[in-house]
């Protein structure tokens, strides 16, 4: 093979293939290889598909055999996140309740990057159902920081961060809900996009919270990262919240030119952060500023609400859309049961991990009478949700923030400290949806 | 306390989680430290916001409604080979009716 997997792109794949130094084939037969030998170190991958792999390469040989264009992801390797459903390849969301669930469609996104001419390497390992930002909530084990192994690598798309990061895969899938494709690609060193509410269809994405489900790409550098969200934007006739709005050309955005952009930094992000982290953006923010870029501090005067409306709203929509794993439809079932209601309640105690429990139970509260005006809809009432101001300067400012609050932990074990990282990802994701 | 022990085993009815005893007092410790984080919320005046229930993209009314055409859909038997009991194209469940 020419090369490691690591020290391909798009363009060097893209190239590779059509100087033939080598086949889409045997890019993904040494893809699989070195997926199965490093996978131990992180695991990051759940399931290998192979079949699945190697028939999306052979159709990108046959192509370019026949002198047709292979598509713009030509033969690259890509990892998808294990709440995204693809045919015939299990999909377990890192729950138990699912460990068997073999879904019958794709997602969009999924038929999109395949139609591209991506090849799907397998399935990455993520918190349960999406829930989590250290990856130690799946109940297929937690993964490791390929770049420091007694690491988190951040979560929930803890997978497909590390595989970025490790080398076994060029190109991966992820979710974000609350900061769980940010998050995980800034603590492997990789780049991760949360594109715009609607930008990307979420058909076929597991739901947690189906008001901020967002799908996006992991990539070593930012040109790739842009040419995977290229081709999965756009509307989708399955999901009527994807948006009719035109697909912009990212590519030719990459001028590498910020002269005259306008960069907000708002204070209230940088209260309190850790001074590392925020040595770092400041210094990154320097260098804008020298490459003709126009910094501001602005105020964002609710983002100490945000946090409190998103555990509302999140826990509130995660309640229903987690009812459907009742033991009826998706392959666990409690063994003990005697009567229906007792194998609901059984089904879902035994299946659903702790972090999941808590935010069922959290949610359900907030939506319960007695308690749901005081919560659930003054959280949709709050500010962070329904501020219209911040529109204005949305469409013509770029927003600089701290990724995350605190470098990669060792561990994150207590609820309270899986709870307040999500403190600084959490705004952005609302005032993103207002765009 | 913003949460009572009885509070949780209500919710967790309301939820369909058969909690084990040893959860409850996890459950109520951890929900009552989040609950009271979100109080916070309780320093607003939202009296006159009209609540907001989705964020959307500017679009027609019937901009998401498609033609009414025949669409192939999943194949019965592939949906039910996920069924932890399924027979002649049913979901199987314990008895609901007793005799």
């Amino acid at each position: 093979m020419n090369g490691a997997l690591k020290e391909h792109t798009i363009d060097s794949i893209r190239s590779g293939l059509l100087q033939h130094k080598f086949s889409a084939e045997e890019l993904a037969r040494h893809a699989l290889a070195h997926g199965a030998e490093e996978n131990p170190k992180t695991n990051a991958y759940l399931t290998f598909s192979a079949e699945r792999a190697l028939g999306g390469a052979r159709a990108v040989d046959a192509k370019i055999a026949r002198g047709e264009d292979p598509g713009p992801l030509a033969g690259v390797p890509v990892a998808v996140k294990d709440v995204i459903v693809t045919r015939g390849v299990r999909t377990t969301c890192g729950s138990r309740l699912l460990a068997n669930y073999i879904p019958p469609y794709d997602a969009t996104s999924v038929v999109r990057l395949e139609q591209a001419g991506g090849v799907i390497l397998g399935k990455t390992n993520c918190d349960e159902f999406a829930m989590g930002s250290s990856n130690e909530n799946s109940a297929f084990g937690p993964v490791r920081n390929p770049v420091a192994p007694d690491r988190v690598p951040g979560g929930s798309s803890g997978g497909s961060a590390a595989a970025v990061a490790q080398g076994t895969a060029v190109l991966a899938l992820g979710s974000d809900t609350g900061g769980s494709i940010r998050q995980p690609a800034s603590f492997c060193g990789v780049t991760g996009v949360t594109p715009t509410y609607g930008r990307v269809s979420r058909y076929g994405l597991t739901a947690f919270a189906s008001s901020l489900d967002h799908i996006g790409p992991l990539a070593r550098t930012v040109r790739d990262a842009a040419r995977l969200l290229q081709v999965i934007a756009g509307r989708d006739e399955m999901d009527s919240t994807s948006a009719f709005a035109p697909v912009p050309d990212y590519i030719a955005a990459l001028d590498g030119n910020v002269r005259g952009m306008k960069l907000g930094l708002p204070r209230e992000y940088f209260e309190g952060s850790e001074s590392e982290t925020r040595t770092l953006i400041l210094d990154a923010v320097e260098v804008l500023k020298k490459l003709g870029c126009e910094v501001r501090e602005i105020r964002l005067p609710h983002t100490p609400y945000a946090v409190a409306c998103y555990y509302i709203i999140a826990t509130a929509e995660a309640s229903s859309n987690l009812a459907r794993y009742d033991g009826v439809r998706y392959t666990t079932r409690a063994a003990s049961a005697a009567t229906l209601s007792d194998m609901y309640r059984l089904t879902r105690n035994e299946g659903f991990g702790a972090e999941c429990k808590r935010r069922i139970m959290l949610g359900t509260y907030v939506l319960s009478a007695g308690y749901y005006d005081a919560y659930y809809l003054k959280a949709r009432s709050s500010p962070a949700i329904t501020l219209r101001p911040s529109r204005r300067w949305m469409q013509s400012w770029v927003r600089s923030r701290p990724f995350r609050r605190s470098s990669s932990a060792k561990r994150w074990t207590t609820p309270s400290r899986c709870t307040c990282p999500t403190f600084l990802r959490s705004p952005a994701t609302w005032l993103a949806s207002h765009v | 306390m913003k949460i009572t022990e009885q509070e949780v085993r209500r919710v967790a009815e309301l939820a369909n989680l058969a909690l084990r005893d040893d959860e409850i007092g996890r459950m109520a410790h951890d929900l009552d430290e989040i609950l009271t984080h979100i109080d916070k919320l309780n320093e607003l005046d939202v009296s006159s916001v009209e609540p907001m229930a989705q964020v959307l993209y500017d679009a027609g009314e019937t901009a998401t409604l498609r033609e009414d055409r025949e669409q192939p859909t999943l194949d019965n038997a592939v949906v039910m080979a996920n069924a932890p009991l399924a027979g002649h194209g049913f979901f199987k469940v314990p008895k609901v009716i007793e005799r």
